[in-house]
């Protein structure tokens, strides 16, 4: 069974069983559900950003750096799944990131996969979440999932993560500013890469600014019994269980400020697990799951239980406005269930 | 249950310049319907072989326009057959002399195509080879 194996360490039946779940295959099913109790050991680091911004530089970066910590730390295994859109129109896909990641091989610490979205809505392919489940089964420690952030995937990413990095780079432009609005909200730590480039400080105010939005740092402190208002003039401290997402300057052509971006990701796990507040992403994570799941599970059900005949002539009635989608769903739930 | 997705790894192993024929080729087969997995230039047969394995590929393209395609296939081979990944198909892309495909061809290499070759006749092959495993 490729799921023995694959706890063995054994490299190829891991990348066979990440085809099996890519799949939705029988033999992929059984292995997560074998596999599920080897699984909650890893962190799960989310790279989201716009087209282009250095997500894939950066993960090559970052995994150099867990791989050889400068610090004398333990290195680390490092999983990457790098998660690319399928066209629309063909299923096909070029997927990329590899190009980046090129000063990993030859490395058996680390493994790297690219995935295509496959036709699921929201840009991080259906099958990422059993994908990271059985790296996080064959023991690696630090998983990343990079996905290219447009619209929904960004928000799916930060619950499949226990830390999500948002990706940022001087000179995108203000018309912009409105999805990275959006985008900011799940950022538990904010990079701007190609620090290199003109336009660096304006780009980190600018973040700045719009953090200070989401997350207004005045906070009331009782001090010695007498309330007091204090502003707090850095963005990036942790006031007392809320964790401000600190910016991080990088350059991940040639390095600059990964040690600094590590530091900042090792600070939001170690605030997370202080707080309580990775216990809490865990239990939702997997309740967003099941969710998941059991709305897939329902929906199939429920579709071969049911009579296409039936279901045409509620259509009809659709479309010639006799019913509504509200009163065809109360029809259809009643005609299936006798 | 998804159908099951052809991926295909196109690498352009050695030291020469530009890869815009295997940019050609990686597109022509997304348009397909398959998955490619581009890797970029200077590959060496390690990092592919390690790529293939890593990405579960089912077949692996190279273009080498070098001549140094003795050299670089029989290893990419053997570290494809070492890695238990003997049933991956491997096609070539690049100047070949007739007597070095006859050579390659023993070694197992499943199609070998010259510049201007018909890019539906690659797609068609790996196609067709890849189904012949199902
Ligand atoms: N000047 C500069 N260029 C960078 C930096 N980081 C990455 N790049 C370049 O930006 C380009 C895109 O980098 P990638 O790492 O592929 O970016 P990505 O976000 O993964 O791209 P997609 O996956 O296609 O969305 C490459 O040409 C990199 O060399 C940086 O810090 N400074
Ligand atoms: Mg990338």
């Amino acid at each position: 069974m490729l799921q023995t194996s694959v706890l063995e360490g054994d490299r190829l039946a891991l990348a066979r069983l990440l085809t099996e779940i890519e799949a939705d295959s029988e033999a992929g099913r059984s292995a997560l559900n074998d596999l599920f109790k080897h699984t909650g050991n890893a962190h799960l680091i989310g790279v989201t950003g716009a087209p282009g911004t250095g997500k894939s530089s950066l993960v090559n970066q970052l995994a150099l750096h867990y791989r050889k910590p400068p610090n004398g730390e333990a290195p680390r295994s490092v999983a990457i799944v790098a998660v690319d859109p399928s066209s629309p129109f063909t299923g096909g896909a070029v997927l990329g990131d590899r190009i980046r990641m090129r000063e990993l091989s030859g490395d058996a610490g680390v493994f790297i996969r690219s995935m295509a979205t496959r036709g699921s809505l929201g840009g991080l392919a259906t099958a990422t979440i059993g994908i990271v489940q059985a790296l996080d089964a064959a023991g690696f420690e630090i998983i990343f999932v990079e996905t290219v952030g447009a619209g929904q995937s960004e928000v799916e990413i930060a619950k499949l993560a226990h830390t999500t990095l948002v990706v940022d780079v001087p000179g995108l432009g203000d018309d912009v500013q409105a999805i990275k609005a959006g985008i900011l909200e799940i950022a538990d730590v904010l990079v701007l890469n190609k620090a290199d480039r003109p336009g660096v400080e304006a780009a980190e105010r600018a973040l700045r600014g719009m953090l200070k939005l989401g997350h207004p740092t005045k906070r009331a402190f009782n001090h010695h019994g007498r309330p007091t208002v204090t502003e707090s003039s850095d963005a990036e401290l942790a006031v007392g269980d809320e964790w401000i997402p600190p910016i991080r300057r990088t350059m991940a052509t040639d390095g600059k400020g990964i040690v600094e971006l590590a530091a900042a990701i090792a600070g939001h796990k170690a605030h997370m697990e202080k707080t309580g507040g990775w216990q809490l992403r865990e239990r939702a994570r997997l309740q967003g799951e099941v969710e998941d799941l059991l709305s897939s599970e329902l929906m199939s059900r429920w579709r071969s239980g049911l009579d296409d005949k039936d279901f045409q002539k509620i259509l009809d009635q659709l479309v010639t406005r006799s019913i509504s989608p509200g009163q065809a769903v109360t029809k259809l739930l009643k005609e299936n269930s006798q | 249950m998804a159908e099951k997705k052809i991926r295909v790894l196109v690498a352009k192993p050695g030291l020469d310049g530009h890869d815009r024929g295997a940019k050609v080729i990686a597109r022509a087969l997304r348009d397909a319907g398959m998955e490619v997995i581009y890797t970029g230039l200077r590959q060496t047969p390690e990092m592919i072989a390690e790529a293939a394995l890593q990405e579960d590929v089912d077949a692996v393209g190279l273009s080498i326009l070098s001549g140094a395609h003795m050299a670089l296939v029989p290893r990419v081979m053997e570290l494809l057959r070492a890695n238990g990944q003997d049933k991956v198909k491997v096609f070539l892309g690049g100047i070949i002399p007739d007597e070095d495909v006859i050579t390659l061809q023993k070694l197992g290499v499943t199609g070998i195509y010259g510049p201007g070759s018909p890019t539906q006749k690659i797609i068609d092959d790996i196609r067709n080879s890849v189904a012949a495993l199902a």
